[in-house]
């Protein structure tokens, strides 16, 4: 088949449709899953509990048990229970979720104390930029150094690379205890999840530059205290960019862990208190909406690079 | 191929010169010496011992020469140019620049390289700007300068163009004026035909010969196409491998303008007859006899020649 040719540029029809089923797929297999009676479906949902008395409308129970319940009720000729098939009450049906979604940006938050869903996404967001934006400070600059300057990447890499299979998290009490309960320690968190990361990435990244341009600015009697300027960032920068994309992605990943650190914050608060109420379409909505800002936010990304880098030619087939 | 022995009753020999081409040569030699290599060494070390690529080279340019350097595979010949460029530390003897000695690169030696190394990310005239703004012009000298460069070479209508929406041809042009907007001393130019298809190749050599004759500039070019080292070389070193030095320095019989006519000239064939026969004699036998033998895989009637 022509779509399985290696390295067959796809036409923009064929992109755009394909982009759309990886979606699709997903969403269509959970709403089988939710929609087909016949398809899992473990539990009963009672609708009526008949002579039962200890069965209650809306409450779910196993198959097993509730056709043994059946099955004694008409034996005893007495009313049986009546119940559709449903599923487990942590996997709600796409339908339920949207609702959820929809419901949590128009309806007031049910605690006097309670914070809207956008609110705590803001609280999570605000905590991801300073995060990402610290690490970069640091893990920038010094990742080039290290692509470019032997010497230092002899001083910083071992370190770093003994540092970074050291799991974030186990810096939360520390953190906790240095920075108090308050945003510091989940900001920590997250620039020593992505820090050492994004040194070694940027200095590879650095480390992948053509040296034939360097030798040709070298001849044009470029000095070597304006190689690093004039050659080797410009050079990188469309690379560089792409790594600042993944590793923001990184420090998304981090930020649940980072948010239980102290007193619970942000989308992981919303998610912990509407777990233990068992509103878990309310979870799913909020874990979609961090899917889509993820996306969102790489989608944008990705676009101005096409902007800023118009020269970019790697651009071209990773579109 | 001419074997050189088959046509050596027929050819004159590359040493006669025709009157007009000695009296060029004579001016030749009187102008100045720009370049001049003494005893020049180089020797890598590896973990697997010492290799000596280069030994004792010597050689002298004047100004406004086209040398060529030609030799086999391993002959040290881009060793030779990137040690004059001060890409790469020489271990021994000395490279003079106007009597100067030099060492790392600098703006007086310019380079055009085979893989063109345009800086992707800045347009065709801030390519041809880079060198003189790394040295000090300001931006708007520097971009009159880099235009009239690019007007030279037929570039003007591509100035703000990155160098991925040229063709191989223009990016070479591209990156031989940004060498030139330097003004340096010495163009070194190693292989920067290679990547060329024929007909681009033919007509770059032709036009890089235009460049050539109307700047006041030394070009070291260095190839492995004998006919294109003919075609543009006033004299041709030969070199030969392992370790690379220096078999002799020939000068080019082939009377100047130069037109691709010319490659079947007496003069140009017993250049080329020389050199062949150099070469061959530094590698050994003839490569071919080396492969094995191909066993027959189709029917013995079924034949193609």
């Amino acid at each position: 088949m022509k779509l399985f040719q290696l390295h067959r540029a796809l036409s923009q029809r064929a992109r755009l449709s394909i982009g759309v089923m990886s979606f699709v797929l997903p969403i269509a297999l959970w709403s089988i899953v939710s929609y087909v009676p016949a398809v899992w479906h473990p539990q009963v949902l009672i609708t009526d509990p008949g002579s039962a008395d200890y069965l209650q409308v809306e409450m779910r129970m196993d198959r097993a048990a509730f056709d043994a319940e059946v099955a004694d009720a008409k034996a005893e000729d007495r009313a049986p229970p009546q119940g559709i098939a449903s599923n487990p009450i942590y996997l709600p049906s796409p339908d339920e979720v949207a609702t959820a979604f929809y419901r949590s940006f128009t309806t007031p938050p049910p605690t006097q104390d309670g914070v809207w869903l956008h609110q705590s996404l803001w609280h999570s967001i605000k905590i991801i930029f300073w995060g990402f934006v610290i690490s970069s400070i640091i893990g920038v600059p010094l990742g080039v150094l290290c692509g470019t300057y032997a010497a230092i990447a002899r001083l910083f890499e071992p370190f770093t690379e003994f540092f970074r299979y050291l799991p974030a998290p186990a810096f939360g009490a520390l953190a906790v205890a240095i920075l108090g309960i308050y945003d510091g320690p989940k900001i920590t968190i997250i620039v020593i999840g992505t820090l050492f990361q994004q040194i070694l990435i940027i200095a590879n990244t650095t480390r992948k530059l053509d040296i034939a341009l360097v030798e040709a600015a070298l001849t044009l009697g470029t000095k070597n205290s304006q190689l690093l300027r004039r050659v080797v960032l410009p050079a990188i920068l469309p690379d560089l960019y792409r790594d600042q994309r993944i590793l923001l992605g990184w420090a998304w990943t981090y930020l649940i862990v980072a948010e239980l650190i102290g007193t619970t914050s942000g989308i992981t608060w919303f998610i912990t208190q509407q777990a233990r109420y068992q509103h878990f379409p309310n979870v799913y909505a909020a874990i979609i909406m961090i899917g889509i800002l993820g996306l969102g936010t790489d989608m944008i990304l990705a676009q101005l690079s096409r902007r800023l880098f118009p020269w970019d030619r790697s651009l071209a087939k990773t579109g | 191929m001419n074997h050189p022995a088959a046509t050596a009753a027929t050819l004159p020999s590359y040493l006669d010169q025709s009157d007009a081409v000695r009296a060029r040569f004579d001016r030749m030699k009187s102008r100045e010496t720009i370049l001049e290599v003494e005893h020049l060494g180089k020797t890598f070390k590896s973990a697997s011992g010492t290799t000596v690529a280069l030994d004792d080279i010597n050689f002298s340019t004047q100004r406004r020469e086209f040398l060529c350097v030609v030799g086999p595979s391993g002959c040290g010949k881009s060793t030779l140019i990137r040690i004059l460029a001060g890409l790469e530390e020489k271990t021994s003897g000395q490279v003079l620049l106007q009597d100067k000695p030099v060492s790392g690169p600098g703006r007086d030696r310019g380079m055009v390289f085979q893989g063109y190394t345009l800086f992707p990310w800045l347009t065709v005239k801030k390519n041809v700007m880079f060198g003189l703004e790394v040295n000090g012009t300001g931006a708007s000298t520097a971009e009159r300068e880099a235009l009239q460069w690019l007007q030279l070479v037929g570039l003007e209508k591509f100035a703000e163009a990155y160098p991925h929406q040229l063709s191989g041809g223009m990016k070479q042009r591209a990156a031989i004026v940004r060498a030139l907007a330097n003004q340096p001393r010495i163009l070194l130019m190693d292989e920067p035909f290679g990547a060329l298809d024929a007909q681009t190749r033919a007509r770059m050599q032709a036009y890089l010969l235009e460049i050539w004759k109307k700047i006041d500039i030394t070009i070291i070019f260095i190839t492995h196409d004998l006919d294109e080292a003919i075609f543009l070389g006033d004299r041709i070193l030969v070199l030969s491998p392992h370790p690379g030095r220096v078999q002799e320095l020939i000068e080019v019989p082939v009377p100047r303008p130069r037109a691709l006519m010319q490659c079947i000239t007496p003069e140009f064939l017993a250049t080329k007859g020389r050199l062949e026969e150099l070469i061959h004699q530094s590698t050994g036998d003839d490569e071919l006899e080396s492969y094995p033998a191909v066993a027959r895989l189709t029917d013995v009637a079924d034949n193609v020649e």
